[in-house]
């Protein structure tokens, strides 16, 4: 297949992989340069030509002045609510999943496969459903509109997915490592930590970076779980875009959703290789 | 599982689980968020603070409130609703009911908003004889904004009937002008919809068919008329509205591209910031065959029982801010609408706003002043919902205006 | 598992439960209790708040009576088959394609992949301004001089709930991609060598001798795909608000606006309801079949 002796089909692939790569970046493109523009350009302008007079005003405002309500703070408080939610969220649902995987993978007992198939199934259930119900659950623990009862939603909903990668990639770790070292008197818990946990780097990089593009998009339980002041970045930026009353500036709608944005796409641009590396060390194997 | 907790229950049984508001501050749910809205807020909430009333911002904006709503019955299921929640038309009726509003008549009564409102506004404020909310703008619905200048290149005149609308709308198209600007959301087909019901049906029919859901007014031939009138409208609306937001079709009629639209008087904001003038740059004048008519939308917050003193206090003072002369001008000059209170100074705003006040006067007095179905004032939500799936399905579709009138029928039937 | 040789043996052996103790509690309340709750409550008169007065299949007959709602199904089953399948074609093509030793592979997987990391609270802006006609693609090729160009589906009745399935795979592919991708590094060499002295042609050897290694990756990205594809509801709100008229509304869009915006919650939990019942009946059988599979190697 890498025979370099076909030129013309290497060129071949090398144009259909560039042309979509293009493909796949224009709408990104059409967020930066719009939000270099100066809102007249936009309203006059063309779509894809480049800014005339690029200037940074948009995203100086999206980040620090802009009006999210009778507040004009920009994203910036907002911002480092998300992170107050996402890591912890992100780490408990990571570490839960990293446990349910090796117990469902390597210790199973009657009903285990059956727990696994419920779970994955239970993730099918469309979100909007549980809103109300879930209100009324964090209620009774008393976690009504705190970011502890938002972390936990999370959590909940986040680990039927991370039990899935974590069974996935543990399923083909050889069981006769966990035997011996059963005899040699390793419990759960120890051949976890020795035998489990080291080779487990590339499944936590693809989980951790699942659940954190996951979590840091959610816009539907940070609007509803919660509390003023506590509200993630997503909920900024859709008061940010949104009037009812018109005036919109187009540039710092654009300049607000990059910045919301950017945290999950650094990591995509920074851990994208560590990502296809631990899909590859298992989590696509069944 | 506990199938059945009563409300009542629930309010009981979290209270003491949760944090309530401390004393002298308001928690406000509302859904302005951006632009001219948000310092509209922003000034009511600097004249609380003034007060010595904080303000807790609880700011959730998307589809004329949609997911302010989505969060309002969360927080109220959770026995933890705000201290105020911005609430509109018959949707405080239905809160009223549940239980969940609190008693401020007391404020009302002192600063006699009895005498200060008009009935069909303090109608629409009150739960069993009592002020549960205060509202804080009148918006007229029913407004033509047209551009003098395409109307003179293309030799047309402004509209005031619906035939005389096709006629105009028709050498506005032949000069090469988009005759109607419209964005093709369901909010903005209904409003035009709402439009040509008053227009084509008149007050009483309106009032009947689509305030109290008359059914031999909604079967009766007017409703076909009306349907056929909208039918027509397809026409003159340019291919690529769909989806377009409102504004955007409002600069279409700024800059020349296009020659009317047909939308509240929030359009005003958008024609102030390209900074054009009422009467010489744009005009505003009632829709066609409405011009003695007036359909009303009132923006309003509710307020939610709280147990503790200090919180009810807060409330009673935010109420009592709405209603001020001060708060009402600042807010209505920002919001392009009329102030709620009638009798207030009104040399700060323009002659469009003159006009809806006037209209507003006149119409209450002859019968034509009616809640606008559009903007949730009129049938509860299940009802009007019902109507814009209809309204903006038929707009978009090239089905028979028999059609659309019958399904508008049992889509209602099947909502009640 | 029946070492008896530490005195903790049995507290051992509950272990690996207690460990799944809190995920199988969280699992049985907050999902299937939640379902049954909906499930509850779509047999009620409740409005605009949850009420318990049971009604029978009221609901259910208002539901299937509303054309909106046999617009969302319908599009539903478009939508759902043409983005599973585009993604998945598209996805194992560029993998493919990746993995023939590229120079510049990071960057090219990297654009590929970002879509996944931007909410379309983000994107749907740039898609509406893309793909609308007076101001994207269609405008951009008239004005390079090809005035009959024609790309309009954003505003055909009938065609904007492809602009739904474009904007969606452009979100998914990437990542499906990433997975395919994955799936073919741990592939042996010497397996396609030996395809290939066998007088396999490359096309050949892939469709005979990749693609059923691959199975397992194809079972990942088709959960994640038809998890996505099931719960869509931001792509529809910032693309096409279900537009024109109700014609690219989806179901969870339905379900969302009728329980939580119209008042209607009994309707809105009975079509929760068929959506779950749909999953059932599709998902479960192929669930079934592939973990059985899996459980056998």
């Amino acid at each position: 297949m890498t025979n370099s002796s076909f030129t013309w089909q290497r060129g071949l692939i090398y144009t259909i992989l560039l042309a979509f790569a293009a493909l796949y970046l224009v709408p990104l493109y059409v967020m930066l340069t719009t939000s270099l523009k100066d809102i007249e350009e936009i309203r006059q302008g063309n779509l894809l030509a480049l800014p005339d007079n690029p200037t940074l005003y948009a995203w100086t405002k999206a980040w620090s002045s802009a009006c999210t309500g009778s507040e004009c703070e920009g994203l910036a408080p907002f911002f480092w609510n998300s992170v107050r939610i996402v890591v912890p969220a992100v780490v408990i649902s990571t570490i839960v999943g990293a446990l349910n995987g090796y117990a469902l993978a390597k210790w199973r007992f009657r009903g285990s496969e059956m727990l696994f198939g419920a779970l994955l199934f239970g993730c099918f259930i469309p979100f909007q459903v549980i809103l109300l119900p879930m209100a009324r659950l964090l209620a009774t623990l008393g976690l009504a509109n705190t970011v502890t009862g938002l972390v936990l939603v999370h959590v909940i909903y986040g680990v039927a997915f991370t039990t899935l990668f974590f069974r996935n990639f543990y399923v083909s770790v050889p069981t006769e490592l966990v035997k011996a070292a059963q005899l040699d008197g390793a419990g759960f818990f120890a051949i976890f930590r020795h035998i489990f946990l080291p080779i487990s780097l590339p499944i936590f990089t693809v989980t951790l970076i699942w659940q954190f593009t996951q979590i840091w998009n959610d816009f539907l339980f940070g609007v509803v779980y919660s509390g003023p002041g506590t509200q993630p970045i997503t909920v900024a930026l859709n008061n940010l875009v949104n009037t009812s009353m018109g005036g919109k500036e187009y540039n710092v709608d654009m300049a607000a959703a990059i910045i919301a944005a950017l945290p999950t796409l650094v990591i995509y641009v920074l851990a994208g290789k560590y990502f296809v590396r631990g899909l590859t060390a298992g989590a696509v194997k069944g | 599982m506990k199938l059945k907790p009563t409300l009542a229950a629930i309010l009981a049984a979290s209270a003491a689980a949760l944090t309530p508001a401390h004393a002298s501050e308001v928690e406000v749910l509302h859904y302005w968020t951006s632009g001219g809205e948000a310092k509209s807020v922003a000034y009511l909430k600097e004249r609380l603070t003034d007060a010595g009333v904080s303000w807790k911002d609880f700011a959730v904006a998307g589809g004329g409130g949609e997911n302010a709503m989505t969060v309002l019955k969360s927080r109220a299921v959770s026995g933890n609703p705000p201290t105020a929640a911005q609430i509109k038309g018959p949707s405080i009726q239905e809160w009223g009911e549940l239980g969940f509003l609190a008693d401020i008549d007391s404020v009302a009564k002192a600063n006699n908003w009895d005498a200060l409102l008009p009935s069909v506004v303090s109608d629409v404020m009150k739960h069993d004889g009592k002020y549960v909310a205060a509202p804080v703008n009148v918006h007229r619905v029913n407004w033509l904004w047209a551009n003098p200048d395409v109307f003179k290149k293309a030799g047309a005149t402004i509209p005031t009937t619906w035939d005389d609308f096709m006629v105009q709308a028709k050498k506005l198209q032949d000069a090469g002008f988009i005759a109607l600007a419209h964005g093709g959301q369901a909010w903005q087909d209904a409003t035009v919809f709402e439009a040509v019901v008053l227009g084509v049906g008149g007050a009483d029919y309106y009032q009947k068919a689509f305030v109290e859901l008359d059914m031999d007014a909604l079967n009766s031939a007017t409703t076909e008329e009306v349907f056929k009138v909208f039918g027509e409208l397809r026409q003159f609306i340019d291919s690529n509205s769909p989806g377009r937001d409102w504004n955007v079709a409002t600069s279409m009629v700024i800059n020349g591209e296009a020659g009317m639209q047909i939308m509240g008087d929030w359009a005003k904001g958008e024609f102030g910031v390209a900074g054009k003038s009422a009467g010489t740059d744009y005009v505003c004048v009632a829709a066609p065959g409405t011009s003695g008519g007036y359909t009303f939308n009132v923006d309003s917050f509710a307020f939610f029982d709280q147990s503790d003193a200090g919180a009810q206090d807060a409330q009673q003072a935010m109420a009592k801010e709405i209603l001020g002369t001060e708060f009402q001008e600042v807010f209505n000059l920002n919001k392009g609408s009329i102030p709620a209170r009638l009798g207030m100074a009104r040399d700060k705003f323009d002659s469009c706003a003159h006009d809806s006040m006037d209209a507003f006067v006149a119409s209450s007095a002859n019968g034509s002043l009616v809640p606008s179905f559009a903007h949730g004032m009129a049938v509860p939500e299940a009802v009007s919902g019902a109507i814009y799936d209809v309204a903006t399905n038929y707009f978009n579709s090239d089905e028979s205006a028999s059609e659309g009138a019958s399904q508008l029928v049992n889509a209602i039937q099947a909502a009640m | 598992m029946s070492s008896q040789r530490r005195p903790s043996g049995s507290l051992e052996r509950l272990l690996p439960k207690i460990v799944l103790a809190p995920t199988t509690l969280a699992m049985v309340v907050c999902m299937y209790g939640f379902i049954v709750w909906t499930g509850a409550l779509s047999f009620t008169k409740s409005r605009m708040l949850p009420q318990w007065d049971f009604t029978g299949f009221d609901q259910y007959e208002r539901l299937f009576n509303n054309p909106r709602w046999d617009v969302a199904l319908s599009n539903l089953a478009i939508f759902g088959v043409l983005f599973i399948a585009i993604s998945l074609v598209l996805g194992l093509a560029l993998a493919i394609f990746l993995d023939q030793k590229i120079r510049g592979e990071g960057a090219i997987r990297t654009i590929y992949l970002y879509p996944m990391a931007v909410s379309f609270v983000v994107t749907g802006t740039a898609w509406k301004w893309i793909l609308n006609p007076g101001l994207g693609l269609e405008k951009l090729v008239r004005d390079m001089g090809f005035t009959d160009f024609e790309f309009r589906w954003l505003v055909e009745q009938d065609m904007a709930i492809y602009t739904i399935v474009i904007a969606a795979v452009w979100q998914s592919s990437g990542f499906v991609m990433a997975m395919f991708l994955a799936g073919l590094r741990g592939i042996d060499d010497s397996l396609i060598k030996a395809a290939q002295i066998d007088g396999a042609s490359p096309t050949q050897a892939y469709w005979h001798v990749i693609l059923p290694i691959l199975r397992p990756a194809f079972f990942s990205a088709i959960v994640i795909l038809s998890h996505i594809a099931i719960k869509s509801f931001d792509l529809v709100q910032a693309l096409t608000g279900g537009g024109p008229g109700y014609s690219s509304d989806l179901p969870a869009n339905f379900m969302y606006t009728f329980a939580f915006n119209r008042a209607q919650m009994g309707v809105g939990a009975a079509s929760a309801m068929i959506m779950l019942f749909g999953v059932l009946a599709i998902l479960v059988p192929y669930l079934y079949s592939e973990l059985r599979g899996s459980n056998r190697d």
